[in-house]
């Protein structure tokens, strides 16, 4: 003790003894401590950056611009009206240096062209990260603090969706994310609500349990319930990972508590069915385009079809052929708001029809299934499992009620906070991860998650995930002036006889017309003006293919006359485009020379021939529809209009518009409406 | 005293040493991924590329299709069993970044591309014989603007620029008496300046004195979707396409 305090006091004495020295010590001291600040910024991360940059730069031979546009310290982008404050351009000093694009040095390289200035939006907006972070660990992995890590680049397109709730041209992943939302059924338990306030609403069909007992047996919804896939490998019913005794007492409690329905089904018409030819049944499903929206595995394992309706490869595993045959005759009989149409097959035709499908079958499908008559209490355990999975979100069933909130909201699952996630062990702690195993493995979060397991790809998973990263507290806070509205189908429907046919012929599952319908087949909305009435009623009867590339065709409708004759009254007289004036529109026949005039201009000048066919013996092209017959099919005023800008009147249309001058356009005309049809096809005249 | 402190020091040391090849030893034991250790059983002399190569996609996103290589052996004939380890630029992930062979002599990883946009050279090596094997393999990832443009490129111009056909969509390449080019045939592409490309898309072949079977999109695509065709084009050619700009000088 004594020698320490005698050291002490003797150093004090060497050091501070003398006033002059002692006031050189301190002075010392106090140039270092004010040493101590330029001294940290000086060795701090971000300067490194902006050494390194300066140097990068010094050997390029825009140097002298690139060094007067540089400013050294950190900068900011300050945008309180986004609540944006991001530091990154301190370190990313070139982003928005045009002629640094080829730099590979990061964080160097200018930022790639997108239609959005950055000082206008700053980066966190799309890449996630902590933006007021002067370090690259703090910024761009910052899990210490349980906050969000930077945004790996896959999901980079939930960026854009946060203001742009309709679809946008370049982001692929986020739409179809936004489709599987609506289309998975993920909204039937999951409330979305859009930040403009609008709800996400289902697009998909879940059918109606209610009469299922007409339509199959109970030893295939035992299967179905067991692995839904195992039947229609495309399915979006998920997997609900169910025991043997579960599947068993839901098919019970489902069959026990349907109801038949008259006209669900009808006696089998055996005897016509087996005087068909084997062939009718191929043909007749291929002429009624049934491949337009039903698909079918084929020897190689390839579903070959559309998706707009159910898988058929084993379909007569699942319906009996009496409500096959009902089904056929009428579908809105079983289902008043099936997207399928009401084809008005004959009685024949059904038969045909009705033993081709169920010749489409597995044999190995459901072997071995013995289901034994259920006791009450597994009825009733039946309905008690359907309650605590929430069947009744998505189907209707007899007795049970459809829950409300089923499941937890998602409108602002994008901003969830960290702290809130319970992450699996070795699970990297970001949101985008999280959400991912969640739809991957819902069910690895815990025996009680009620969550099925959905059959999606990689590609489908990381779609659905940037569409959900998409739904944040941001996108709710924005600015109204930033925010693009989604363009929500209009609830349009045609009144009279006329649309009554229209719903029953479904036209709405192919056609779009009036902002209401699918996008599979031409915008009808103004069909009145283009066509003629003899071409419309002939096409109605017996629809021939104008586009010979497409694999999608108009089926055929076994209308009667009158109903054939009031939809092309309705046609003509209610889709009509006021853009085109039928008293200014060039004539139908013209002088041989301007027609002349028109098919030179159409061979060289604008070379239509490399898209269109106009004389089947040379031309050749092979994307727009065969022109050989236009002058007996559209009307010499939608031929003119078109003409001069397809765009006007279908927007989006692949034919480029080539801002013809009136004169070209007249003479096009003429020659184009000399293209009648022979009659060889049966045009009425 | 100097001999007790270091005593101590080394012995803090050793204890020091001691937890670290615990953790060492732990860290063996349970591996990150939690793939068990890949054993060959086999070697080949050769890798070739089954499928997989020259594709292109997003950047930052799992390509469509898995890479799939083969080890062969001095008579070509497939090998399995043996190691094939997967490597690429920063950015680049393999699931499974290893893989041994399989009953065909295939392994397959499916690799998702960094974010910058631009050529990614891949490689794959097996150990070999006698010494290790490799085979270099090029996939492209676009940015916003390129993919943009390839989107443009699907609606309007592959039909005929493309002589692929597919089952969903029949080329339109083979009807056509002047054939164009497949935006990939940098040859012919990189060869035209970005204003030349801008005015045939604007004002159709004509305007380049060639063919006026390809029409003019002036009226129909915006400057900005020009802007990315262009950048598209870049993106895939094939040889790369070198920006003429200036040339930097290396002091």
């Amino acid at each position: 003790m004594q020698s320490i305090r005698k050291y002490f006091s003797s150093a004090w004495q060497k050091l501070f003894g003398d006033p002059v020295r002692a006031f050189g010590i301190v002075s010392l001291i106090l140039l270092l401590a004010l040493a101590i600040a330029p001294a940290k910024e000086h060795f701090s991360e971000w300067h490194g950056y902006q050494r390194q940059y300066l140097r990068l730069i010094r050997d390029r031979g825009d140097a002298i611009s690139l060094r007067r546009r540089f400013e050294p310290g950190i900068h900011q982008i300050w945008l309180p009206e986004l609540g944006v404050v991001d530091r990154c351009t301190t370190c990313h000093v070139g982003l928005n240096e045009a002629s640094l694009g080829d730099v590979g040095q990061q964080p160097f390289r200018k930022h790639p062209a997108i239609p959005h200035s950055l000082d206008g939006f700053g980066c966190v907006i799309c890449h996630g990260g902590q933006g007021q972070a002067t370090t690259v660990d703090e910024a761009h992995h910052s899990e210490r603090a349980g906050e969000e890590p930077i945004l790996p680049a896959r999901y980079i397109e939930s960026g854009c969706g946060q203001c742009h709730q309709s679809a946008l041209p370049g982001t692929p992943q986020l739409n179809l994310g936004r489709t599987m939302l609506t289309r998975y059924g993920c909204v039937h338990c999951h409330a979305i609500t859009r930040p403009d306030g609008t709800k996400v609403l289902a697009t998909d069909h879940p059918p109606s349990l209610v009469h299922i007992a007409d339509k199959t047996t109970r030893e295939w919804v035992y299967s179905w319930l067991k692995d839904p896939q195992a039947y229609a490998a495309t399915t979006t019913m998920p997997n609900y990972k169910l025991s043997d005794g579960d599947a068993s007492d839901i098919s019970a409690y489902l069959v026990s508590t349907s109801t038949p329905h008259v006209g669900d089904t009808v006696a089998a018409n055996t005897k016509t069915a087996a005087n068909a030819d084997a062939t009718a049944g191929p043909s007749l499903y291929g002429q009624s385009f049934c491949a337009s929206c039903h698909a079918v595995q084929n020897a190689a394992g390839n579903l070959v079809g559309g998706d707009v309706g159910p898988e058929l490869t084993r379909i007569g595993n699942k319906a009996k052929p009496e409500w096959l045959a009902a089904w056929l005759d009428n579908p809105r009989i079983y289902d008043a708001t099936t997207p399928m149409p009401h084809y008005r097959f004959t009685p024949q035709q059904i038969a045909t029809l009705t033993a081709y499908l169920q010749g489409k079958s597995d044999s190995d499908y459901g072997m071995g299934v013995h289901l034994d008559a259920a006791s009450p209490q597994q009825t009733a355990h039946g309905r008690k499992l359907i309650v605590e999975l929430g069947c009744a979100a998505c189907h209707e069933i007899n007795g049970v009620q459809k829950p409300e909130n089923f499941a937890p909201e998602l409108s602002t699952i994008g901003s969830k906070p960290l702290a809130q996630v319970v992450f699996l062990p070795g699970m990297e702690h970001s949101l985008s991860s999280y959400i991912v195993a969640k739809i991957r493995q819902p069910r690895a979060f815990g025996a009680s998650v009620k969550m099925p397991q959905f059959a999606l790809t990689a590609s489908q998973t990381d779609a659905l995930t940037t569409a959900l990263l998409a739904l944040t507290n941001r996108g709710k806070s924005m600015p109204d002036n930033l925010r693009v509205a989604a363009v929500p189908d209009t609830n349009y429907q045609p009144a009279g006889h006329a649309g009554k046919l229209i719903t029953e012929l479904a036209c709405f599952s192919c056609h779009r017309i009036n902002g209401r319908g699918s996008d599979m087949a031409p915008d009808l909305t103004w069909e009145g003006s283009a066509v003629q009435r003899p071409w419309l009623t002939d096409f109605l009867k017996n629809p021939n293919t104008l586009r010979p590339s497409l694999i999608r065709r108009m089926p055929r409708f076994n209308l009667s006359d009158g109903d054939n004759k009031e939809l092309t009254d309705y046609i003509l007289a209610v889709y009509q485009s006021p853009s085109i004036d039928a008293d200014l529109a060039p004539a139908a026949t013209n002088p041989p020379e301007a027609v002349e005039h028109g098919r030179q201009l159409f061979y060289s000048k604008y070379a239509c021939q490399s898209c269109h066919i106009a004389d089947t013996k040379n031309d050749k092209g092979y994307i727009g529809p065969t022109l050989t017959q236009v002058g007996s099919r559209l009307t010499p005023g939608w031929v003119y209009a078109w003409l001069k800008n397809p765009q006007a009147l279908r927007p989006g249309t692949t034919e480029p518009n080539q801002n013809l001058s009136d004169e070209d356009a007249r003479a096009m005309t003429a020659f184009l409406m000399s293209l009648k049809s022979t009659g060889g096809r049966g045009v009425k005249q | 005293m100097m001999t007790r402190l270091n005593a101590r020091r080394t012995l803090e040391a050793s204890a020091g040493l001691v937890i670290l090849a615990g953790i060492g030893l732990a860290g063996c034991k349970h591996p990150a991924s939690g793939t068990p250790a890949l054993k060959a059983t086999a070697a080949g002399t050769a890798l070739v590329e089954s499928s997989g190569g020259h594709q292109v996609g997003a950047t930052g996103t799992v390509l469509k299709d898995p890479v799939v290589v083969q080890v062969n052996d001095d008579q070509a004939a497939a090998v399995p069993g043996a190691l094939v380890e997967f490597h690429g630029s920063a950015g680049v992930s393999f699931d499974p970044a290893a893989a041994i062979t399989d009953s065909s002599g295939q392994a397959t990883t499916l690799v998702a591309l960094g974010s910058i946009a631009g050529r990614y050279e891949l490689s794959a090596t097996t150990p070999g014989k006698s010494k290790p094997v490799t085979l270099n393999i090029v996939e492209t990832a676009l940015g916003y603007q390129q993919r943009v443009g390839s989107i443009l490129a699907d609606k309007y111009c592959n039909r005929c620029h493309d002589p692929e056909s597919s089952a969903e969509r029949v080329s339109n390449h083979d009807n056509l008496e002047v054939k164009p080019h497949a935006f990939s045939e940098g040859d012919t592409l990189n060869k035209m300046s970005d204003a030349d490309l801008t005015s045939i898309v604007l004002h159709g072949g004509p305007a380049l004195n060639r063919s006026a079977l390809m029409p003019p999109y002036g009226n129909t695509l915006t400057a900005a979707d020009v802007r990315a065709l262009i950048a598209y084009t870049r993106a895939v050619a094939d040889p790369p396409y070198q920006p003429a700009g200036t040339v930097y000088a290396r002091k």
